[in-house]
């Protein structure tokens, strides 16, 4: 299996990558991790002429607090998210996706910006973000803009990136402390992609719930942000009947393929299951 | 296509080459550098036999493009053993608790246990089975590939290797 050739470029800065990407056209792709699109390179469904390596841009590195916000460098490995004690703290969910995602050696390499702007309905991390509201910083020839995560899944592997445009950094508003949260994966083995997993964030004021938000990770052509299954839940006490109006709330915006993870009927119960056991562990983790 | 120029240390020895920048970085080691204990498994970046040492980090070379390894400092399965040539504790470990069966998974098992042990010294079982879950072996059952990287663990924290053994 060896990719089709192509011209290797290292741009050492976010404005020489994006001009060369305008300069270059339709036939370049930015180059983050690669361990999406190396191994679509070696089946020869992508034939970019040109890479653009974004690894010697050191500005993409990195885990930040900005005001109130986490900022994530899109270069930042899964490993680094794994290692980062500040994450540790404001945004443990990260570490919890993170460990479920491919293996060790992936995961030093593999990126949290190839993760999120891939467009592969298969990622773990485009679900997380959307439960956590997070908004994907972008550059591209003309500027930088700002996408909301909630708006950038548009189809499988097509987003609101437009040509030539990449993600720089992913800034995320802190869940407030004491927050529950987890991630919850249904896998057939390590690495693989979730046959359906569920994410929840939440708050508890006096047993009772005042803020959930709700993702799922391969269940349609997109992640998908549950709100309504969240709303379901906000003032009650997680109880059995509330979270089966949630779940069944969940399960209706599903849309999962049949494939060799299962039936569709059978992988939009398995996020419905997901989604159970995730709303119990962040109960039991919010203070 | 033009080929691009590299330089990179590999078992501590400086190399530089021309390669095309589609040359895989596996297919580098072992094409031009002659190093083919890194074996070519799934190529799909699944099975960890192509599992080498890249900057202090484990990675798959099956995945990564020569280029992309430009200027890094890279350990494979030849430089693992002892400067004067006796075998690593590791290596050493494999054989003594039979940690391999055909062979085929066991530089990939190794190279891995090895940045492993640097990153955990003296690692759980379930810790070690973690750190191995890139690396597949269809022999084993990874019971004595557990036991071959708790023994290698215990000799490089200075217990008897025989001890270690038991």
């Amino acid at each position: 299996m060896i990719p089709g050739a192509f011209a290797y470029h290292r741009p050492k800065s976010v404005a020489e990558a994006v001009g060369m990407l305008a300069d270059l056209g339709d036939d370049a792709r930015a180059l983050a991790g690669g361990h999406s699109l190396i191994p679509m390179m070696k089946l020869r469904l992508a034939k970019p002429e040109h890479l653009v390596d974004l690894a010697g841009i050191s500005e993409l590195n990195g885990v930040r607090t900005e005001g109130g916000d986490i900022v994530i460098g899109s270069m930042t490995t899964q490993n680094e998210l794994l290692r980062s004690d500040l994450l540790a703290a404001k945004l443990p969910i990260l570490r919890e996706t993170s460990l479920v995602i491919a293996d060790p050696q992936v995961r030093n390499v593999g990126t949290l910006g190839g993760n999120v702007a891939n467009g592969d309905p298969g990622n773990d991390m485009p679900a997380v973000m959307m439960c956590l509201g997070a908004t994907y910083h972008v550059a591209g020839k003309g500027g930088e803009r700002r996408i909301a995560a909630r708006d950038f899944y548009q189809g499988a592997y097509f987003t609101a990136l437009e040509a030539g445009e990449i993600v720089t950094s992913i800034r995320i508003p802190a869940p407030p402390a004491g927050h529950g949260y987890a991630y919850e994966k249904l896998k057939r083995k390590v690495g693989d992609y979730a046959t359906a997993a569920a994410a929840a964030v939440l708050t508890l004021n006096k047993g009772a719930v005042n803020y959930c938000s709700i993702g799922l990770t391969n269940v349609a052509e997109t992640p998908l942000w549950a709100e309504a299954a969240a709303k379901h839940l906000i003032g009650t006490t997680l109880d059995g009947g509330s979270v089966k109006k949630a779940v069944a709330a969940a399960e209706a915006i599903t849309a999962p393929a049949s494939d060799n993870r299962g039936p569709a009927a059978y992988r939009t119960k398995m996020a419905g299951v997901m989604l159970t056991r995730a709303l119990a562990r962040a109960k039991t983790r919010a203070a | 296509m033009a080929k691009t120029q590299i330089a990179m240390k590999v078992n501590g020895k400086a190399v530089e080459a021309l390669v095309e920048p589609r040359t895989l970085l596996i297919h580098f080691l072992r094409e031009e550098l002659s190093l083919t204990g890194p074996h070519i498994g799934c190529e799909t970046s699944h099975c960890g036999a192509c599992t080498v040492d890249l900057n202090g980090k484990s990675v798959k070379s099956c995945t990564m493009f020569a280029v992309q390894a430009n200027g890094a400092d890279i350990l494979t399965i030849e430089g693992i053993a002892n400067a004067d040539g006796s075998l690593h504790a590791l290596q050493e470990g494999f054989r003594e608790m039979h940690g391999l069966q055909c062979g085929f998974c066991t530089p990939g098992m190794i190279t891995r246990a090895h940045r492993l042990l640097q990153e955990i010294p003296n690692p759980s079982e379930q810790e070690i089975r973690e750190g191995i879950a890139g690396n597949l072996c269809r022999c084993t059952g990874y019971q004595n590939i557990v036991k071959a990287i708790q023994y290698a663990a215990a000799k490089l924290s200075g217990v008897p290797a025989k001890e270690a053994a038991e």
